[in-house]
């Protein structure tokens, strides 16, 4: 089984472009990832391309063959949709892909253009990644759901909102340097507790926000990046999916994320690594309490332990294991079907040492993303390492 | 537009014949099923719905999409009823006084905004 190199990434600037096309945004992130690879767009075997609510968005289905016409290439492209997880199942394929022998080189990512709609329409977009007949028509919106876990989380294990309020804070303090986020400012934990309701327990600063953005990775085979003399120094060496029922109601416990265990205990397995290993990680923390039950359910903490992570200074830059270093979902900004992508990117430039932020982690060598469909129905796991 | 197997489910909790899916391990689930989600098995037989739940979370909703939008602040909650859980729209109380623990009945309501059949629990 070969070996699958990161050869190039790119992004756009996560944020506010209403006037902006997804395929224009596609292109351009996917034409900067093929510039920071070298490889030439011919060589290019398959697109694997995440979108969630294009369809609804943009009244435009059948994105995938359009996005691969925008760089150029007329070559096989299939859409990917799992929620929010949409563009870390698109790299986990391109991964499996290269890994199998059948293709060398697979352009992977995503994209989703949300602010041209109404607060109301992308809340009613979003929440169709819930269960139709027993979630939406009781009213589950995508804060909402969360905010249900939120409250069993607290009712369990105990925390409260001003230990979500120091997530916030982090993740905005992360975002800062990022020249691709949608926040640059400074929170504080008091602004975070004074800010309006959206769902209780969860108010404004406790959600990620709407928004538009791209991104791509090219991954190539061992033997191309070695033929081609690639300056790849970044390996996806694990790679993992879990699953559960959609609706909350159908979990046997409402504050543990099975669905993330799954997918990690299959990602250490093929890495070959222990979460003891992993020095960094990007987590999906589309609300703040789902970067704790993220960073339990990667096994960083036992269940009931990670609402204090960031409070005690442990996930944050110059902890002991830095949570979302690119500014997370939360101050980065979480355009859904590009989310996937942008985690593989943002880990890539941290570990090889072009980030902003890579100061604060200059002899790591394993990365972790976590990205998680809807309420963690379903979630893509994958080690990255550097070893050149 | 009907939803079979879920619509027939939502007239009985209106009758007070609530019912849920029982497998002979004991798994409790909600229609349409073919199989116990829990261990795959078609044998299902329809057990009454216990009378009383138990809260197990909630939310108040204060930002809510086109379809609950005459309803905003509404509180959503997920209640047990034995082996399965029930998520529904809480009627009939101020959201303060809205806590996990608390027993609740359920009974079929309409959303008024859209017209549709839903899920109401209500304090008991
Ligand atoms: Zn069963």
């Amino acid at each position: 089984m070969t070996g699958v190199r990161v050869a190039g990434v790119g992004l756009t600037e996560f944020g506010r472009h209403p006037e902006r096309t997804g395929r224009d945004m596609f292109a351009e992130a996917a034409l900067a990832a093929r510039t920071d690879s070298s490889v030439p767009v011919e060589d290019v075997e398959e697109i694997n391309y995440g979108n969630f609510m294009g369809s609804l968005a943009e009244r435009q289905g059948h994105q995938a063959p359009l996005m691969a016409e925008m760089i150029g290439s007329r070559c096989s492209a299939t859409r990917y949709e799992e929620a929010c997880a949409s563009a870390g199942v698109a790299v986990r394929e391109a991964v499996r892909s290269i890994r199998s022998g059948e293709n060398d080189v697979v352009l992977a990512g995503g994209c989703e253009r949300m602010t041209n709609l109404s607060t109301a329409e992308v809340t009613e977009g979003l929440s169709t990644a819930a269960d139709d007949l027993y979630e939406i028509r009781a009213g589950v919106t995508f804060p909402g759901a969360y905010a249900l876990m939120a409250r069993a989380y607290f009712d369990r294990f105990g925390g409260g909102r001003e230990d979500l309020a120091h997530i916030a804070v982090k993740n905005h303090d992360n975002a800062m340097p990022n020249e691709y986020a949608q926040f640059h400012r400074e929170i504080t934990v008091e602004e975070a507790l004074d800010a309006p309701m959206v769902s209780e327990p969860l108010g404004l600063f406790d959600a990620c926000p709407v928004t538009d953005g791209a991104s791509a990775v090219v991954l190539v085979s061992e033997d191309y990046a070695d033929a081609n003399d690639l300056d790849a120094p970044v390996s996806v060496t694990g790679s993992g999916q879990g699953g559960d029922s959609l609706a909350l109601q159908n979990r046997h416990h409402l504050a543990v994320t099975p669905a993330t265990e799954r997918a990690a205990a299959e990602a250490y397995e093929d890495a070959g690594i222990s979460a003891d290993a992993v020095d960094l990680v990007e987590v999906h923390d589309c609300f703040t309490i789902a970067e704790v039950l993220a960073i339990e359910g990667l096994g960083f903490y036992e269940p009931g332990e990670g609402i204090g992570a960031a409070r005690r200074g442990e996930t944050t830059a110059t902890g002991e294991r830095p949570v979302n270093l690119s500014g997370g979902l939360k101050a980065k900004g979480h355009p859904v079907g590009a989310t996937g992508g942008s985690q593989i990117a943002e880990m890539t430039r941290l570990l090889r040492g072009d980030h902003p932020n890579s100061e604060y982690v200059e002899d790591a060598t394993v990365g972790v993303t976590h990205n998680a469909g809807g309420t963690v129905a379903s979630a893509a796991v994958h080690v990255l390492e550097v070893d050149r | 537009m009907t939803d079979a197997g879920y619509d027939e489910w939502l007239d009985a909790i209106g009758e007070g014949e609530g019912y849920y899916l029982e497998c002979p391990d004991g798994h409790g689930s909600l229609p349409p099923r073919r199989v116990c989600p829990e261990c795959a098995t078609p044998e299902l037989d329809r057990t009454p719905l216990p009378e009383s739940g138990t809260i197990e979370t909630f939310t108040v909703c204060h930002v809510a999409g086109p379809s609950f939008a005459d309803e905003q602040p509404y509180v959503t909650a997920i209640a047990e009823f034995g082996p399965v859980r029930l998520t529904g729209v809480v009627r009939g109380t101020d959201p303060e006084d809205v806590t996990v623990g608390a027993p609740v009945e359920v009974g079929k309501g309409t959303n008024e905004t859209t017209g549709e059949d839903m899920v109401v629990l209500r304090l008991r």
